[in-house]
């Protein structure tokens, strides 16, 4: 069976930690457990939400405990404890999944790019070509609707965020903050440094699967014209 | 049939008990503050407790209903009345055609519901009619309801049906008539000015200094005016980690207290974001959700500390004293 610790988040959630920095062995196992949970959720589970370390599922007492004739925490414990071994190293490597992310960097629609450059004293081309260069691991999907966490940006690119966040970013802005990249899929306000803008709709609760990005999935950003922007903006894909 | 908003008061939306499974796509939870509240709403007018109601915060709105309805209105009192005369909550209510529902001050707690019998007829957005402002999404077009907005009825239930047609008589002459029976007011949700809120250690609470930890369970936090539906913002000691920690980010939950660098507390709500990196320090209980969501800005809370068990004792008997209403309606209302 493999490492982990369990904790109660308040009275509807349990947390099952599976380790404690963030890297790919630990994803792996995050990964993993959410797979084994998506097929076998148990009765009372209401949903999980896998991040960095963890994954927290949510339960209605109620439901787990039967009516209230069992001890609703010991039954979720024993049920994961179980669920653990049996998800554990026998589980098949999960299929990765690689996301082209379509990106008109700089202009209008990426206004930090030449700060960007300055900053790390490369040009904006140098800066988009490490930016495009490189896989992105999305690690978990949080903060906003459809919002990834990447992990594997070269910190030749890093910028610290701007001192005021601005009061609106336009959905759909790949920005720098710190040694990570990201992509706002709904506008919102913040402080990243905004290099390019994808004509891709991130976050769409009338598609099926309403995030396009899975925690699990490989990103690459590809560059494109504006002409190919607005064309794909148009075809809405 | 459509509710017509003749006003929309401070902030009125469509809610249910939440868009629940899409958490894992950063999609947050939304649905009612008081969701034990709105389910009652739901249960008095003859609907799953799951259906869409409104919410209303604070300052009401003014509504005619186009057709003889059953409706229930639960949570905070902000003195509603139809066409003048005073309306009681928390019991169904057969309100006629043409009649004016409008509220006044908020008395006890801030936010009331209203269930009208069957519901609304909007779509559901990723299963469920909750409207979350900040991405516009669900409800009534994902925003709040504006003055002139027609919110379209699916039309009472058969039970609701019948229950009207026994009401018809005393409503002869009158606006509207409400059953006679009442319930044991322990059965809902008690709201209090300045309420004491029962908490579970959060998972850093030992990263938290001594001072903080007293300070905690001793001393009361201003409920900020900087509060939403997102979450409370209090004030009161700045609260501080022993030492620095660097966190990673994780799940997070209705009534998690999280406190951000500068120290504040801040108890998430029913819009909270999915996953956060600041240090918990305590959690509310599910079952002082209800009591914590009818604190308007400018009123205070303490929190007091509860074990799991005593929480999920106190989760139980909520479930029970649900069912509890819905026998008691089974036998006095939908015979």
């Amino acid at each position: 069976m493999q490492a982990f610790r369990l904790y109660p988040l308040g009275d509807t959630a349990i947390v099952v930690q599976l380790g404690h920095e963030i890297n790919d062995k630990t994803h792996a196992k995050v990964r993993a457990f959410a797979a084994y949970l998506e097929q076998f959720p148990f009765t009372g589970m209401l949903e999980y939400v896998p991040a960095f370390t963890t994954v927290t599922i949510y339960y209605n007492p109620w439901v787990v405990s039967e009516r209230g004739s069992l001890d609703p925490y010991e039954k979720v414990t024993s049920v994961i404890q179980t669920m653990l071994f049996f998800s554990g190293d026998g589980v098949k490597k999960q299929v990765e999944r690689v996301v082209e992310i379509p990106v008109l960097y700089g202009g209008e629609y990426g206004p930090d790019l030449e700060f960007v450059a300055t900053h790390n004293a490369l040009t904006p081309e140098e800066v988009i070509a490490i930016h495009a260069s490189t896989d992105y691991q999305a690690y978990m999907i949080g903060f906003a609707p459809g919002f990834p966490y990447l992990g594997g940006m070269n910190a030749r690119i890093a910028a610290p965020r701007k001192e005021t966040p601005l009061a609106s970013i336009p959905a759909g802005s790949v920005g720098i903050a710190g040694k990570q990249t990201g992509i706002y899929p709904i506008a919102t306000p913040g402080g990243w440094q905004l290099i390019g803008r994808t004509p891709l709709s991130l976050f769409d609760p009338a598609r099926e699967c309403p995030s396009l990005l899975k925690a699990g999935d490989r990103i690459r950003f590809v560059p494109i014209s504006e002409e190919e922007y607005q064309r794909r903006k148009e075809q809405g894909q | 049939m459509s509710l017509k908003i003749i006003s929309p008061g401070l902030l009125t939306t469509i809610q249910d008990t939440g868009r629940h499974g899409y958490q894992k796509d950063g999609m947050v939870v939304s649905g009612a503050m008081d969701a034990v509240a709105l389910r009652i709403a739901n249960i008095l007018a003859g609907n799953e407790e799951n259906e869409a109601a409104l919410e209303i915060t604070m300052m009401g709105p003014k509504i005619v209903f186009e057709e003889d309805v059953l409706l229930a209105l639960t949570g905070g009192d902000l003195s509603a009345s139809i066409d003048d005369a005073p309306v009681k909550m928390w019991r169904p209510v057969l309100v006629r055609k043409g009649s004016t529902l409008a509220f006044g001050k908020p008395v006890k707690g801030c936010r009331a519901y209203l269930a009208v019998s069957g519901g609304f007829d909007l779509p559901k957005v990723m299963g469920s009619y909750a409207t979350y402002l900040r991405a516009g999404v669900g409800g009534f077009g994902g925003r709040a309801l504006k003055a002139g907005d027609l919110v379209p009825c699916k039309g009472p239930t058969p039970k609701a049906m019948q229950l009207m047609a026994e009401l018809t008589d005393s409503a002869i002459g009158k606006t509207h008539a409400q059953v006679a029976f009442t319930f044991d007011p322990r059965l809902f949700p008690a709201y209090e000015e300045n309420p004491t809120i029962r908490a579970l250690k959060g998972p850093e609470y030992d990263q938290f200094t001594e001072n903080s930890q007293n300070y905690i369970w001793n001393e009361k936090f201003l409920v900020t005016p900087q509060s939403d539906r997102m979450g409370y913002r209090l004030l009161g000691m700045t609260l501080a980690l022993k030492e620095e920690a660097e966190l990673v980010s994780s799940a997070v939950s209705f009534g998690t207290v999280q406190v951000p660098v500068e120290g504040n507390p801040i108890v998430l709500m029913a819009d909270h974001q999915t996953t956060g990196g600041y240090p918990r320090i305590v959690q509310v209980i599910s079952a002082d959700f209800s009591k914590l969501a009818q604190v308007p800005p400018g009123k205070s809370v303490r929190f007091t500390e509860v074990s799991l068990d005593e929480a999920h004792q106190l989760y139980m008997n909520q479930e029970k004293s649900i069912e509890q209403v819905k026998r008691a309606l089974q036998i006095k209302a939908w015979r």
